[in-house]
């Protein structure tokens, strides 16, 4: 087998062989596991930046092995997994030096860390699977080695919301498990292909075909937090902040948008879909998930709980963009998937910093955090404005994509959605932004802490920074070669003229 | 070479026990780590030989059936031979470290053990149904013995019901053996198969199968006939219930699906397909569920076993009056359960026995913040509940998706649902014994650790459970090798 | 009616009986010989319904005589365990709470 057979398997196994390796490592070893995060995590960045090379001039990078007879193991990098994987690779980075910060002096970070490099090998074979039998395996390891993280607090409150998040995920793992082996039963094994498979299915199993297409969204639909699959969310907030960072920004929420936008693009095909009749529902779906999670959103007086409502909402943005059949709406759809992830996991990483410098979990605790901690504060407020859409932001641009995309589409009723949703997220963004700036602070904070000249840990001071002014970018520069927005294009370009 | 690999199997675990039994633990020790290493080779060398150049019948002695012992060497036989020299060494290395050498009783643990392994092989390779029977009690009688080894009234009473439930389960089939050689004068199955190629199938000669499926699903603990087991697998000590879970309870159904599959067609129906996969069903749901609210830590794991042996039996339904593809997968899946469940069963009751070691006490609620101090006896635990839960890429996985496969080819689905039930309801309880070590409100902050040795060998089990996911399609076309038909019957 | 075929059907009802007790009988020496009167009724099956079928026949002596001494084995070792038991628990049948007696002299 050549290298290039061999990169993506590397690309797993950075993470892989780092979870090993820490598991083994002594409690005090902080230094040594300090160094093995962070070199796994920069290897992996760079053979991501190889592979996202080699795509774009057309390497083909793949492996595949037959593992039970009649299903093959496939690894394979294309544009679309090239997205995630870099998405993935960028901000496991930017999330495990956070976390050292985040988690000094607290007990178990062993265990922690071995299973959250777990969790990211996972979300890696889940860009890199080439078929939806892989997929589901990495799936199911993500489900199992995110469980040790929500719960690792081991509190009641933790192991509830462990017990919701399992059986959410393991019900909808189950479901998909079912439409997997069904759609293997009808069609055989598919790999990932751009422009599907059932563009010319035979009609006498349209209606096969369409039954597992609804249980295939509802298996992912869990993960991805679709109405009314959503509920483990808000409850999973009990994590640590670098968790909630992860899980909502990348790993979880996103295996399962990325898989929806695989069945549809990749396993049946876009205009196969189109046909079939089931991406229209789909849209509606995602249209109310939109409105409702804003509206819930609202009325959290949890800053972590109403960012998970925003996730909620947001993610389906990338759900509406694959099912509104259309070039330009797919690509809005599509590099919402990143810019999601960058805008969210900023505002997650400061909801963390704000907790762990000052003690703040509640919003009417933040008045005048501004002064406190601009630094912070200057990120938050910078992934907000991202969220409601104000341009020059990433936010900006994937709704004014996903918005022309919708005209282009003929689905004038989008419009509706993205402005009413605008303002919802205006609504509920606006207020915190007010009170950190403009309301006097309090006489005390509920649990200050102090780290010398900066206005908090260094470990944690820059990664939200970091992120922000990657959401700058990504917006500023969205034209240029290499942007999300020019990748969306890329993959889209081959989606639509396979 | 093959008389001396035959013998090597069947007669020198013979030798091996009585030399322990004329021995103390530590002297028993000694031989049985030298015996476990004989042993091994031997099933690797069959196990190559077969892989080379097919299956074989091999008439023990030059005496030829009906008289003298013939044995039935396919790929299926040698694939079972290797995984017992697996489970049942790992779990010597284990009991060897693990009893304690100072009660006198327990130095009869290596000649039991020993025994146990030659009727273990004795099934797997048996070519009639007269030596199978005989395989089996060798197999029931020493499986007793090790459970009464926990040496307490209650282990007694345990192994008490164990041995009643067992002679019954003989007699029954027995029973069926007497009627079929009445009926047919043959007492192997191929003969049988032969002979109804050339005659109409005789009445009543169906009761002789259900006879002896019957008491193999009472020897196998197949739900409603499973009240024995929870009490002796969960109270023998642990390397036991290992050794009784992973594979006596395996030989008791690989006879039964022998039957099944080569005189189903012939003699059995529809309906009693379909009662078989019911009561498997049955059995799935319903030992779960009582995995589940048991206390016991080892009870958990023993009611586990009574649900994954539940999966075996819808082998009836999946190959009765199936296509030959659906048939193919549905065996497939289930010696791929058969494989998995021994090595995540061992691996997981030997890691219990650690975690018992290590809390003091066999509770569930005991297990308050172990996550800390036992990661790694608790980690092969937690691999082990994987491939239970059947998720991928563990060989449960494997398993349950050639039988989705076969479930969904032949067009009953309602066996998909028992399985998706099935993994759902395992991960229940499985996840309550992880929730329960990550609980932090624990007063002990002192736990013992077991030594390195006892908690490796749990952990290379579990990993060979879930590494059969990856694997299993070498593994399966060991067993689907050609069969040599010279010297058949 | 042939003497085989009543050999066969004797040992049927032998079997019969035994199943009855090794089912409602508690005392467990009652089950235990119980369960020999079912082996006895499954030999004479064993050894009867051949030579029904097809006259002389030498298999089935041998494999009574292999039986019977897995039946012996069998016994024993219930025996053995039976006593043990009461010994520890002072109870005859695996009926009502074994009376706790772990301090008894072994």
């Amino acid at each position: 087998m050549t290298l290039n057979a061999w990169i993506p398997v590397f690309a797993l196994m950075t993470s892989l062989v780092a979870a090993l390796v820490i598991f083994l490592l002594p409690e005090k070893g902080y230094r040594l596991r300090t160094t093995v995060n962070l070199g796994a995590a920069l290897v992996k960045l760079g053979l991501v930046v190889v592979m996202v090379w080699g795509v774009f001039r057309g390497v083909d990078y793949g492996l595949s092995f037959t593992m039970v007879p009649g299903v093959t193991f496939v690894l394979k990098a294309d544009a679309l997994s090239m997205m995630f994987a870099g998405l993935s690779a960028v901000l496991w980075l930017l999330t495990t030096i956070y976390a050292v910060g985040y988690l000094e002096d607290s007990p178990n970070r062993s265990r922690f860390f071995g299973f959250f490099s777990l969790c990211v090998a996972s979300t890696m074979g889940i860009a890199l699977a080439g078929n939806l039998f892989t997929f589901f395996l990495f799936y199911e390891m993500l489900t199992l080695s995110t469980y040790p993280l929500v719960v690792h607090r081991g509190t009641e409150k933790a192991l509830r919301a462990g017990r919701t998040y399992l059986i959410y995920t393991l019900s909808g793992g189950a479901v998909l498990l079912l439409a997997i082996a069904w759609l293997h039963g009808v069609a055989g094994d598919l790999p990932f292909r751009e422009g599907g498979h059932f563009i010319d299915a035979d009609p006498e199993i349209h209606r096969s075909l369409i039954l597992i297409f609804i249980l295939l969204v509802a298996g992912l639909g869990v993960k991805a937090a679709l109405f009314p699959l959503h509920g483990w969310l808000p409850q999973a907030m009990v994590a640590p902040a670098p968790v909630s960072a992860l899980l909502h920004a990348v790993a979880v929420v996103k295996a399962g948008a990325f898989g929806i936008v695989r069945v549809v693009y990749d396993i049946y095909g876009v205009e196969a879909s189109s046909a079939l009749g089931v991406l229209e529902p789909l849209a509606w779906l995602a249209a109310f998930t939109i409105l409702y999670a804003s509206v819930r959103a609202l009325s959290q007086v949890d800053l972590k709980r109403r960012l998970a409502f925003s996730t909620i909402s947001q993610v389906s943005y990338i759900i509406l963009g694959v099912s509104l059949f259309g070039p330009v709406a797919a690509a809005g759809g599509l590099v919402h998937l990143l810019h999601q992830g960058l805008m969210k996991i900023t505002l997650f990483f400061c909801a963390g910093n704000y907790a762990e410098t000052l003690g703040i979990h509640r919003i009417d605790e933040m008045d005048g955090v501004g002064r406190r901690m601009p630094g912070t504060s200057l990120a938050f407020t910078i992934g907000a404005f991202g969220m409601i859409g104000a341009p020059p932001l990433a936010g900006f641009i994937t709704k004014w994509v996903l918005g022309s995309g919708a005209l282009a589409a003929g689905m004038d009723w989008v419009i509706a959605v993205l402005v009413l949703s605008s303002l919802l997220n205006a609504a509920y963004f606006l207020p915190i932004l007010h009170r950190l700036w403009f309301r006097e602070p309090q006489a005390s904070w509920p649990e200050e802490r102090f780290w010398g000249r900066l206005e908090t840990s260094a470990w944690l001071f820059w990664p939200p920074l970091l992120t922000a002014v990657m959401t700058v970018m990504v917006g500023v520069l969205a034209s240029l070669p290499f942007s999300p927005l020019s990748w969306a294009e890329l993959i889209v370009l081959r989606e639509y003229s396979p | 070479m093959t008389l001396w690999l035959m013998a090597g199997l069947l007669f020198t675990p013979l030798a091996w026990a009585v030399l322990t039994l004329l021995t103390d633990f530590a002297w028993g020790r000694v031989v049985t780590w030298g015996g476990i290493v004989v042993q091994v080779l031997v099933s690797l060398g069959l196990w190559l030989a077969v892989s080379r150049d097919g299956g074989f019948y091999y008439g023990l002695g030059g005496w030829e059936a009906p008289l003298g012992i013939e044995l039935r060497v396919d790929g299926l036989a040698v694939t079972f031979v290797l995984l017992t020299a697996v489970v049942a060494s790992a779990c010597g290395f284990h009991a060897g470290v693990y009893i304690d050498p100072d009660k006198p009783w327990h130095r009869y643990f290596w000649p039991l053990f020993w025994f146990l392994w030659s009727g273990l092989n004795a099934v797997w390779l048996g070519g009639d149904l007269f030596n199978l029977y005989v395989g089996l009690e060798l197999i029931s009688l020493s499986a007793v013995g090790l459970v009464a080894l926990g040496g307490k009234a209650a282990a007694l009473r345990a192994s008490l019901r164990y041995l009643l439930a067992a002679l019954l389960g003989s007699l029954a089939y027995l029973l069926g053996v007497a009627l079929i050689y009445g009926q047919f004068g043959t007492l192997s199955i191929a003969g049988v198969v032969f002979w109804l190629e050339d005659h109409p199938v005789p009445a009543g000669s169906g009761l002789a199968l259900a006879l002896m499926v019957t008491g193999l699903a009472l020897k196998t603990a197949l739900f409603p006939l499973h009240r024995w087991l929870p009490p002796a697998h969960g109270i023998a000590q642990s390397p036991v219930s290992a050794l009784l879970s992973a594979l006596v309870v395996k030989a008791s159904f690989y006879i039964a699906a022998r039957l099944w599959l080569e005189l189903g067609e012939p003699l059995g129906n529809l309906a009693a397909a379909q009662l078989v996969g019911l009561l498997g069903s049955a059995a799935v749901v319903w030992g779960s569920w009582l995995a589940l609210r048991q206390s016991a830590l080892k009870q958990v794991v023993a009611y586990s076993s009574v649900a994954q042996i539940g999966y075996l039996f819808l082998l009836f339904p999946l190959t009765y009056s199936v296509s030959e593809s659906v048939s193919q997968q549905a065996q497939q899946g289930i010696t791929l359960q058969v494989i998995s469940h021994a090595l995540a069963k061992a691996a997981m009751f030997l890691a219990a026995g650690n975690l018992i070691l290590s809390t003091g006490s066999n509770r569930v609620d005991a297990l308050t913040g172990v996550s800390r101090f036992l990661p790694f006896s608790l980690f092969s635990f937690g691999l082990a509940g994987v491939s239970l839960m059947s998720l991928p890429p563990s060989g449960g996985f494997a398993a349950k998706w050639l039988l989705l496969q076969a479930s969904l080819g032949s067009g009953q689905w309602w066996w998909v649902l028992v399985l998706l039930t099935g993994g759902l309801l395992s991960a229940a309880y499985v996840f309550r014994i992880y929730r329960a070590s990550f609980l932090e409100n624990s007063e002990t902050d002192e736990f013992y650790h077991p030594s390195r040795s006892l908690e490796v060998i749990p952990m290379v089990l579990a990993l060979m459970a879930i590494g059969l996911g990856m694997v299993s399609e070498e593994v399966l076309s060991v067993m689907a090798l050609p069969f040599e038909e010279e010297g058949s019957p | 009616m042939t003497a085989p075929l009543l050999y066969a059907l004797a040992g049927a009802i032998l079997c019969g009986i035994g199943l009855f007790g090794l089912l409602w009988l508690s005392h467990l020496l009652r089950k235990l010989v119980a369960f020999n009167i079912m082996g006895s009724g499954v030999f004479l099956v064993l050894v009867g319904l051949p030579q029904h079928q097809g006259g002389q026949d030498p298999v089935p002596q041998a494999l009574v005589l292999t039986g019977i001494v897995v039946a012996i084995a069998a016994t024993a070792l219930a025996v053995v365990l039976i006593r043990r038991y009461y010994h520890l628990s002072g109870l005859t049948s695996l009926t009502g709470e074994p009376a706790s007696r772990e301090g008894a002299p072994e």
